[in-house]
């Protein structure tokens, strides 16, 4: 799949903000006053930052609002809903603790709640595409949801709890690459079962046009591709060695601003891999993957 | 409303003849026309007399070949447009509602003011079936021709989808494959019509006749043996320089 830098962006920055906000919302840690004033501006930032990114790659924003009506079948609309939510709720949270140094519980776990939901509704416009058999798997939304718990962790400052769970995304990482690896050829769809043809091998002879189209820009994204595994190796280790390593190190707040830099830059690339690597079962037609 | 509808009066969809289809692009070119000139926005082409040339196609014809085991390999030429889906993926998976199956004939459509052009359907769908329009940013189908097959201001022959009204070949048909009785079902009964990657349990309408096996040309002519070469060994001036060049380093001599 086409992967676009607005969709790599709001992935990856919403992922961590919605981590960061779960864990502010269950009060780890419970700043107050000016301090939470920077924890909340960050989460926010991260949050809503990703979803304005994310309406650059739409092509009649204007329109975006209607994304809010069809969140009984969509996942895409369950994400803008569960989003927007999480926002509402921990917007008003924080008003709380930076105004009034209150900890107003009920309202923070559900806006946990809420944030957990949206990462998940992410993931699954993702895992719900039975087109692009390495996304159609139950490890995405364990990937999307252990990957911000990691980086939510790790920018709300929960230094014992990071480690362990930048170590739980990494597995799950792993899992993910080696599950989607086998996936294309588990999911059964092949150019015999694309075309029905029998009775010999099938090979794609000649395209319908000479020249490109929407569907092999969008679907058949083919550079970097062989950059697979190294692109692999560098967000293993930007995205959860070093940082794992820098937090079992005596604790320095900039050592900890070196481990989120460093997971943030680990997380695009794992993040460019995770689009760039999807195959879309059309490119079958065209005789590519 | 996004949400499929859980049956529909009639099921309209077409039904292609990989045997019959002699791949001539006519079906292509009379959709670009139709669909260009009627419903919805129209089909844009980005640098059509430049290097690069790109358009929006709501059906394009594939080919591919089939290599049997023994003999000679088979040329199939492949329409491919949207198929219909009883239960579409695209439809589901759409924000706003734009993307809709309908319940009366089972035309799957889009609502081009509702389209806020995210491309998701057509991630969603395995077909290929959809194409964002590089002009016009919203998502573009096969409408089936709901402009022409229910339209009572066009002469009784033509209301049928402009694909199937062109093609040369009569390798189209169009029908409603909900009805046991109707000619296309029957078509799919007598000629073992087939569903495009059943697999993705998308229960596409559309269906695909495959080609029929080919005759064998084991015995051209009875006459054949007696056409075989008689000499088997060059004779005469062919000979001599067939032994000559033989003779020369590196020959078989």
């Amino acid at each position: 799949m086409h992967p676009a830098p607005s969709i790599i962006l709001f992935t990856t920055l919403s992922g961590l903000g919605f981590g960061l906000l779960a864990f502010l919302g269950l009060g780890m840690p419970g700043p107050t006053g000016w301090a939470a004033f920077a924890f909340f501006t960050i989460a926010f930032a991260l949050a809503g930052g990703g979803l304005i990114a994310s309406a650059f790659h739409l092509g009649h924003p204007e329109r975006a609002l209607k994304a809010f009506t069809q969140w009984r079948s969509s996942w895409l609309s369950r994400e803008a809903w569960t989003s927007a939510a999480t926002l509402a709720v921990m917007g008003l949270y924080a008003l709380g603790r930076i105004f009034f140094a209150a900890d107003w519980q009920m309202l923070g776990g559900l806006g946990a709640a809420l944030a957990v939901l949206a990462v998940c509704s992410t993931a699954m416009i993702y895992g719900s595409l039975r087109a692009v058999p390495r996304w159609h798997m139950w490890l995405t939304p364990v990937h999307f949801l252990t990957l911000s718990a990691a980086g939510g962790a790790l920018l709300a400052g929960q230094v014992g709890l990071a480690t362990p769970l930048l170590a739980l995304a990494a597995a799950v990482q792993l899992g993910l690459w080696m599950q989607g690896d086998r996936a294309f050829k588990r999911s059964g769809t092949s150019l015999a079962s694309a075309t029905g043809l029998r009775g010999g091998m099938v090979r794609a002879f000649e395209p319908p046009h000479t020249g490109t189209n929407y569907l092999l820009r969008e679907m058949v994204h083919v550079v970097g591709r062989k950059h697979a595994t190294r692109l692999r190796a560098i967000a293993l280790i930007l995205g959860y060695g070093l940082p794992i390593l820098l937090l079992l190190l005596p604790f320095n707040h900039w050592l900890g601003l070196l481990a989120v830099l460093t997971h943030v830059l680990g997380i695009f690339a794992s993040r460019w891999l995770f689009f760039a690597q999807a195959e879309h079962v059309v490119g079958l037609y065209y005789g590519k993957r | 409303m996004t949400q499929l509808p859980h049956s529909t009066a009639r099921k309209l969809g077409l039904v292609i003849d990989l045997d019959t289809c002699v791949g001539c692009h006519a079906c292509v070119i009379s959709c670009k026309g139709w669909n260009t000139e009627n419903y919805g926005a129209p089909l844009s082409d980005t640098d059509a007399y430049g290097a690069n040339p790109s358009g929006t196609f709501l059906n394009r014809v594939h080919s591919y070949e089939v290599q049997p085991e023994n003999g000679a390999a088979q040329l199939v030429h492949f329409p491919k447009s949207c198929l219909h889906c009883d239960n579409a993926p695209c439809v589901t998976v759409c924000p706003t509602g734009a993307s809709y199956k309908r319940a009366e004939d089972g035309i799957v459509l889009v609502n081009e003011s509702d389209c806020i052009g995210c491309g998701l359907c057509a991630w969603a769908c395995p077909y290929g079936a959809r194409e964002m329009d590089a002009v016009e940013k919203v998502m573009k189908k096969c409408t089936l021709c709901v402009d022409r097959i229910y339209n009572e201001n066009l002469p009784e022959e033509d209301r049928e989808p402009a694909c199937v009204r062109t093609c040369p070949a009569g390798a189209r048909h169009f029908g409603d494959l909900g009805d046991p009785d109707s000619d296309v079902s029957q078509l799919v009964a007598e000629r073992g019509g087939i569903d495009l990657m059943p697999e993705q349990g998308t229960a596409p309408v559309n269906k695909y006749l495959p080609p029929r096996p080919r005759d064998r040309l084991d015995e051209v002519d009875v006459l054949a043996p007696y056409l075989d070469p008689v000499a088997t060994e060059p004779q005469g001036f062919l000979g001599w320089l067939d032994r000559a060049l033989d003779a020369l380093p590196g020959g078989k001599g």
